[in-house]
């Protein structure tokens, strides 16, 4: 009893903490799950059928082709929002001057509403007078479709991506560089290693969970990637970018196909929750 | 990082949302009667919103016993708002359901069977037949219709007089619309001689609009398959195509969602694109476009309209009286000459559009004559604009929507983007994978 009055402030923000996440993350979670096995029309009682939506998920068309879109735009997000944010953080370690001020605006797209950055870019990509094509008829190449070809548009919402999520990583990158003791830089100079065998055998060994956490964290955000197509594409050009979660929204909101939908969404977290589960391991190795 | 909670959470919570708990149908007291009604004009528009209300004072003061509340969300039907609402309980008693939507929200018993009801309506014998058997299914009524207009082509009489054409001979074949667009892209970087959606579902719908001018069809007449891997669908897309990629005349930018051709549109740079006379109406009142610079003209070479409009339906779980009072409430607002939407007067007064043909609604009925002479009467657009939709619109049949409307047309937006994008498109493929998809989605559904 009188653990529990020393601690009651303590329990107090963890009730608050314990309601919003009940509230707002598990119950919802808990209903979807359930709505995966019924149909409703959100009138009458819901009725059961089984794995009835996932199995008319699966053999949707498009199903396959979301699926691999959703991973080429994880693995295009993670070869750029992985290592491009690692090298701005080395660099901006190393700057010696103005580091504060860029640190500034490298997360400054993190700042603006996703919905105005990716605005923003559907200017940058517009074939016409859009930024991109400007520049790239500045030094004389040829314009690019950008949004509006199969074969560009994916790689088109991963520069969008890259550039709004980018921000934060390299903060996190730049912290754990800053946690380097330096006397194992000063060690490695010491025995004639330049910045490459560094980099290869101080930072990124010293660095390395830092770096595991951010590869799940971001194999998890970017495989539910909504907004881009949703604003930018529609899903198309020709299906290209139709991905996972915005197939669950076609479903849920423009088909009135709950059950399907929710379907999806347990499909889609059953494997995030794989990733998941390895964020977990590294963290608890970290602890050992 | 933040998107990863984000996310799967707030789906989650929408899906949640939407399957959750029964809706208590609206208050009423003894004697008393309480509904909510959809499509209050927005505070941005205080004119148009003051009329509203006004119409409201007036239909609770001949109708003691009756509250009105009235509701504001726009546009008036949301699908992304439109599960939830029912399931939490927030559905008005009277809503607005468009054209593409009815099959889907009647099947799903979404909507009251008011055939018991239907005489709350004074002119519904004068509402054109086939229009309300949009709203009818098993010979139970489900819907009031409150707008209908067939096909179109909206043109810019500006551009037309620019590029050297006659605005007051519009093209009446695709062979003209072709050589009208190549004029108008001529008159420099960014002008758009035709233009055309390819996603966010817009581009099955123009899609369908377009086989269906042809003759063809999106279905087979039983709906169990698909039936526009066509003749008539090969010449949709081989027509977009060279229009694109042989004459140039469509842009270089692919249109995706409603939005997007409107503010197209709009800018005055777009020459021609299929729509029907609430394009017009849109353009100038929500797009900025120049009043006079707009006109429309009949579906070139059409054997049948794809039919447009919306219809209002009452909340399924509204009490007799309640259904009634919302009936009347429809009545009142929606279906009376010379009152409530069909006040051309006051609309003119308050600055509205008024002129554009854009309801056809009552037909040739008497009503619908009325309607149309009080329109003219007080247009405060150039109604000979519209002339040449009107005389030629007449004539053609309207051809309502597929089933499952919404889902065949995100499959076949695909077939739009594929000309639209790549020069090299594969006409057959894009229309024989579409069918595929098709024909799966109608198997699976029974």
């Amino acid at each position: 009893m009188a653990v529990l009055r020393r601690n009651l402030t303590a329990y107090g923000f963890l009730c608050a903490a314990l309601f919003c996440f009940a509230v707002f993350a598990w119950y919802p979670m808990i209903r979807e799950f359930i709505l995966s096995f019924q149909e409703t029309n959100l009138i009458d009682p819901p009725t059961w059928v089984g794995l009835d939506n996932f199995e008319y998920a699966v053999g949707y068309p498009g199903f396959t082709e979301a699926w691999i879109a959703t991973l080429q735009f994880t693995f295009l997000a993670l070869v750029c929002g992985f290592a491009v944010p690692f090298v701005v953080a080395l660099v901006l370690n190393e700057l010696r001057h103005a580091r504060a001020y860029l640190r500034f605006v490298v997360y400054l797209p993190v700042m603006l509403p996703p919905i105005v950055a990716v605005l923003l870019f559907r200017w940058f990509f517009d074939p016409g007078p859009g930024l991109f094509n400007q520049l790239l008829g500045l030094v004389n190449l040829p314009g690019l479709a950008w949004l509006d070809s199969p074969a560009t548009a994916l790689i088109s919402l991963v520069i969008v991506s890259t550039w709004m999520n980018m921000g934060s990583a390299t903060l996190i990158y730049l912290a754990a560089l800053q946690n380097i003791p330096p006397e194992l830089y000063e060690a490695a100079e010491l025995d004639g290693a330049g910045i490459l065998k560094r980099i290869r055998h101080v930072t990124i060994p010293q660095t390395r969970l830092i770096l595991l956490l951010m590869l799940m964290l971001q194999i998890v955000a970017t495989m539910q990637v909504f907004i881009e197509p949703y604003m930018l594409t529609g899903g198309g050009p020709a299906g290209s970018t139709v991905t996972v979660a915005y197939m669950m929204f076609q479903f849920a909101f423009t088909n009135q196909n709950y059950g399907v939908a929710g379907a999806l969404g347990m499909m889609l977290m059953i494997v995030l929750l794989v990733f998941a589960a390895f964020q977990l391991r590294l963290t608890r190795e970290d602890k050992a | 990082m933040k998107r990863s909670a984000g996310l799967l959470v707030a789906s989650a919570l929408g899906l949640a949302a939407c399957g959750s708990g029964q809706q208590a149908p609206p208050a009423g007291g003894a004697g008393q009667v309480t509904i909510t009604v959809a499509c209050q004009p927005a505070k941005s528009a205080p004119k148009e919103r003051q009329a509203w209300d006004d119409d409201v004072a007036a239909f609770m003061k001949a109708n003691p016993g009756v509250t009105v509340k009235s509701t504001d969300q726009q546009p008036c039907f949301d699908p992304k708002t439109f599960g939830p609402k029912l399931a939490g309980g927030q559905m008005e008693t009277v809503f607005v359901v468009p054209v593409t939507n009815y099959d889907d929200v009647i099947r799903q018993g979404q909507a009251l069977d008011i055939t018991a009801y239907t005489g709350e309506i004074k002119n519904w014998d004068d509402l054109r037949q086939d229009v309300r058997d949009l709203v009818t299914k098993d010979g139970k009524v489900y819907g009031v219709p409150n707008v209908h207009y067939g096909v179109g082509l909206v043109y810019n009489r500006k551009l037309f007089a620019e590029a050297g054409l006659d605005p007051n001979t519009p093209p009446t074949t695709w062979a003209e619309i072709r050589e009208a667009a190549k004029k108008i892209a001529a008159l420099g970087p960014g002008h758009v001689g035709y233009g055309e959606y390819s996603g966010g579902n817009t581009g099955g719908w123009h899609f369908t609009q377009a086989i269906y001018g042809r003759g063809g069809s999106i279905l087979t007449d039983d709906g169990k398959k698909a039936a526009f891997n066509s003749p008539e669908g090969r010449a949709v897309l081989q027509t977009l195509h060279d229009m694109r990629w042989v004459d140039d005349s469509m842009g270089t930018k692919l249109l995706v969602g409603w939005e997007s051709l409107m503010v197209a549109m709009g800018s005055g740079k777009v020459g021609m694109m299929l729509g029907a006379p609430d394009v017009v109406t849109d353009v100038v009142g929500k797009f900025k476009g120049s009043v006079a610079d707009y006109g429309i003209t009949g579906f070139p070479e059409a054997k049948a309209s794809l039919s447009g409009g919306e219809a209002f339906m009452i909340n399924p779980k509204a009490t007799p009286e309640e259904a009634k009072a919302g009936m009347r409430w429809l009545d009142f607002r929606f279906n009376t000459v010379g009152k409530g939407r069909f006040d051309f007067a006051r609309g003119k007064a308050i600055g509205n559009p008024v002129g554009v043909p854009d309801n056809a609604v009552y037909g040739d009925s008497p009503t619908g004559q009325a309607i149309q002479a009080d329109r003219v009467k007080n247009a405060s657009l150039p109604v000979e604009n519209y002339d040449p939709y009107v005389k030629a619109s007449a004539a053609i049949p309207p051809k309502a929507e597929p089933v499952h409307a919404q889902e065949i047309y995100a499959i076949l937006d695909v077939a739009m983007s594929g000309v639209l994008s790549d020069e090299d498109a594969d006409i057959d493929k894009l229309l024989a994978d579409a069918e595929t998809k098709v024909n799966a989605v109608l198997a699976a559904k029974g």
